[in-house]
Formats: structure tokens, C-alpha cells, sequence
């Protein structure tokens, strides 16, 4: 599924990466926590998160996640939205809950993370 | 900046409760690893053990280091803070326990995952503290590079 796609599905607003809505999405997580972002998260994932201070993009260049997509209408900080462009990195927000989120993706073909 | 069949060390000092610029010591070196050729994998396991780290001392510590270390047998993160030590290791190696503050888990952190995920991810791991003086981590990567 592209990530246009998922934008239309969550009828989510474009904070950054316009330009990069055609990449392809495998599968995805979501969570508020970092550390346990950190500890499931794998390469070429999607984040949904509520947590919109720049900690969320940075543990997402970390994990080399795909792009984030913020729930309940929240938008990270600048720190964030900076560091977002900087690596290039999407984000999204959506007015969906995470549950509702998460819920629509699932439904519609797109994977939690693979088991390692 | 060495190349990749050379040495590397490199020290960092991080600022404590400098929410602001936490975790940027770890993109750094994540960026280091990628420049000097290390193996994805082992970098991605790199980072997230030091941003672990790095967050750690910037949530309890007023200041601490971070070294480097690359060999081209190991790759070594050695941190030391001056934050107020852990009572009890092995409990605090035990996923979920915490000590953690309203502000650290506002944050995204402190949910008791931080040393464990730093265990996981490293191929060797030495913890010591003293409670009121500080922590000492080493975390160790091997690396198979001819």
C-alpha cells in the first residue's frame, strides 16, 4: 500500500513529504512509547504514535522507520517537523484515535510488524 | 574522520535534562557508522542501544560522556554519568520497572524498557553503578570486518 493510499484511507493532512507519498508501506505499528518502538520497530515500518515531540521522529530515523503518522490530529514541534526534513522522513496527521487508526489500516490489507 | 580500515574514537559530552537535544549524540554516531561503512544491522543495533543510553543520562543525569570506540574487530560505547546510580541492577534490567518521572514518559520514555532494549540489541554488556556517584555502561558490537 503507498502512502498516499494510507493519507487517503485516514483522511490524514500532509505535514512533510509531499513529495515522497508514493513510497510503499509494509506493514506497520503503533505506540506512544519510544523505548517500545525501539524494541519492536523494524526497518520499513509506519509509526503511528500520539506522541508528537521531536523524540518521535528521532526514534524513528533510528529505527528507520518509512514515515509517521500522528493520531488524534496532533503535529509534532518544529524541533521535530525539522529533523523530519532533514532525514526525510514523512509525517502525517490523521483526527483518527490510534485504535481507529490502526483499525482502518489492518482492515484494509496493511500488516502489523513482522515476527523476527 | 578515519576510513574504514582505520581506528575510530570519538568522545561526546551529553547535557542532562536537555530534553531539547536528546537522542542528537546517537543520530551522530548513527550517521559516523553509515559514513565509515559499518553493517546496516549492526548499526541499527548501534543506535538504538546509544539512543537508549543517551536518553538515560539526559533523564537522570546532570552531565555525562558518551566514547566511540571502533576497532576492526569491536565497536564500543562506553558512557559515563554522574546521575544518581541504580540501587538494585538487577531489578532495574527487569523490563518494566521504572523510576522514572510524569516528564520522562511525556517524553515517550521511562516505561522500564531502556536497559533491557540496550541488553538486547548489544552483543556484550557491562553495567556498574554507585548509588550517589554515577553509571557506567559498556556496550559492545562485533564486527566482522576483514
Amino acid at each position: 500500500m503507498t502512502l498516499r493510499e494510507i493519507k487517503e484511507l485516514l483522511k490524514a493532512e500532509v505535514i512533510y513529504g509531499e513529495e515522497h507519498l508514493d513510497i510503499e508501506i509494509e506493514f506497520a505499528g503503533g505506540s506512544d512509547m519510544m523505548s517500545d518502538v525501539l524494541a519492536f520497530g523494524q526497518p520499513g515500518l509506519l509509526l503511528l504514535t500520539g506522541l508528537s515531540n521531536s523524540q518521535s521522529v528521532r526514534t524513528a530515523d533510528i529505527i528507520e522507520a518509512k514515515a509517521i503518522i500522528y493520531v488524534r490530529g496532533k503535529r509534532p514541534d518544529d524541533v521535530g517537523i525539522n529533523l523530519a526534513k532533514e532525514k526525510e522522513l514523512p509525517l502525517l496527521s490523521t483526527q483518527y484515535m490510534m485504535y481507529s487508526a490502526c483499525g482502518i489500516l489492518y482492515s484494509k490489507g496493511l500488516p502489523g510488524v513482522p515476527r523476527p | 574522520m578515519a576510513s574504514s580500515d582505520l581506528e575510530l574514537s570519538e568522545r561526546f559530552e551529553i547535557s542532562g535534562s536537555d530534553f531539547s537535544k536528546a537522542g542528537t549524540i546517537s543520530t551522530k554516531i548513527k550517521g559516523i557508522l553509515q559514513e565509515i561503512g559499518i553493517e546496516s544491522s549492526v548499526i541499527r543495533r548501534a543506535a538504538i542501544a546509544s539512543y537508549e543510553a543517551e536518553m538515560n543520562v539526559v533523564m537522570y543525569a546532570k552531565r555525562g560522556t558518551l566514547i566511540l570506540n571502533i576497532t576492526p574487530e569491536k565497536l564500543h560505547l562506553k558512557l559515563e554519568d554522574n546521575g544518581p546510580g541504580i540501587n538494585d541492577i538487577e531489578k532495574a534490567m527487569q523490563e518494566g520497572f521504572s523510576t522514572a518521572t510524569d516528564k520522562m514518559r511525556e517524553m515517550g520514555f521511562g516505561a522500564g524498557m531502556g536497559l533491557p532494549n540496550i541488553k538486547r540489541n548489544a552483543d556484550r554488556f557491562e553495567i556498574t553503578s554507585e548509588p550517589g556517584k554515577g553509571t557506567s555502561l559498556n556496550i559492545i558490537f562485533c564486527l566482522n570486518r576483514a
